[in-house]
């Protein structure tokens, strides 16, 4: 695809990071407000699809390699499974970091409150898994999709069609 | 033209149908007894120090759907690499 | 009558995405078709856990303890949610190949061709 106009490329570097920082930011506080894992993956795959419309897709796909994107999701799904089995001692997916003090264990006072960071063990943890999976996975779905058309525009021997600049 | 008269008609019976299924559950707003999720609404803040009751379903009290749902996730993306390679093209 | 207003929006809903998977002749179109399938499925399972005057399930700053509505049929859209984006994602891009194969992305002059 060709790359769009000046007006539309200076507003996408001003506002991709933002994207960025606000899918992370839903994806870190899973445990005290709406949203967690796959809400907050969506999120920053969105920013995936931002620079692809507006940079034009030769240009992104040269400065993206699509292994980045597929090592971020494997890593996602095998700490995802690693904090399943850790918790082996009890069951299958037992929050053994609740409430203990350690690495996410602060104790939350009951009733309404506002929200502590530090607490909700394993959840914590299996949120950023999980936000890792669905960034990395949906990006890569977007890459190859838009590979699968230009191939065939390449391969048909025609200019690229369906845009008018 | 006879065709959507005929899906009109389909349309009505099984919109009857709906109806008075629909009607026969709860009303909207009024669920009658949840003994499970009072019970996820007043423990999960005590057991599992979280605030958030939805997360603490989904990643902890059914964290093994969870787990399914991650599989159906990684099984989509790997069929639409496996549909977009450039594997015999040359031939 | 006007109480049960979210379960007709339901029905609607479903009615409009039966009527564009039957009717219509783009291959896209009949791919929306299935999104709003899916969407009135899982909207339905969001309005059978209302209860009336209740806030959401999230302790974080909630003022006064009020009622609160159930969590489960939340926690359970989220689920169908990414498999239907499972769903859309293949079809759509079975329908790029389609595309690149036929030449046409009308459901009547495919099933004329035979490939």
């Amino acid at each position: 695809m060709n790359p769009l106009s000046v007006v539309v490329r200076t507003i996408c570097d001003i506002f991709a990071w933002f994207m960025g920082i606000f899918g992370v930011y839903i994806i870190i506080h899973g445990h005290l407000t709406p949203g967690g894992g796959f809400q907050g993956g969506a999120v920053v795959a969105t920013m995936a699809a931002f620079l692809l419309v507006a940079y034009g897709g030769k240009k992104v796909l040269s400065f993206v390699r699509p292994g980045f994107y597929s090592g971020m999701e494997t890593a996602g799904l095998v700490l995802f499974i690693t904090a399943g089995f850790l918790g082996m001692g009890t069951t299958f997916f037992y929050n053994f970091l609740a409430g203990r003090g350690g690495l996410f264990g602060a104790v939350v006072p009951i009733g309404p409150n506002s929200g502590i960071l530090n607490s909700a063990g394993t959840i914590s943890v299996m949120n950023i898994a999980v936000g890792l999976e669905v960034i990395g996975g949906l990006s890569l779905i977007l890459i190859y999709m838009f590979k699968g058309i230009r191939l065939f525009d390449d391969h048909a021997g025609r200019s690229e069609s369906g845009h008018d600049r | 033209m006879k065709r959507r008269v005929l899906f009109l008609v389909a349309v009505l019976v099984v919109a009857g149908v709906f109806w008075g299924a629909l009607n026969r559950i709860h009303p909207f707003g009024d669920t009658g007894r949840a003994p499970m999720d009072d019970y996820y609404l007043e423990n999960a803040q005590q057991e599992r120090s979280v605030n958030n009751v939805v997360t603490s379903i989904v990643f902890d009290y059914r964290g093994f759907d969870t787990l399914g749902e991650a599989a159906v996730l990684f099984t989509a993306v790997c069929s639409v690499l496996a549909l977009f390679r450039k594997g015999s093209e040359g031939k | 009558m006007t109480g049960n207003a979210p379960f007709l929006v339901v029905g609607i809903i479903f009615f409009l995405g039966m009527y564009a998977i039957l009717f219509e002749r783009n291959l896209i179109k009949i791919a929306i078709g299935i999104t709003l399938l899916e969407a009135s499925a899982n909207l339905l399972l969001i309005v059978l856990g209302y209860r009336t005057g209740g806030s959401i399930p999230i302790y974080t700053l909630a003022g006064g303890t009020r009622t609160m509505v159930l969590p489960t049929p939340q926690a359970l859209t989220l689920t169908a949610i990414v498999i239907g984006l499972a769903t859309s994602a293949l079809l759509l891009s079975l329908i790029i190949l389609l595309y690149r194969h036929y030449g046409t992305l009308d459901v009547r002059e495919i099933r004329r061709l035979r490939g």
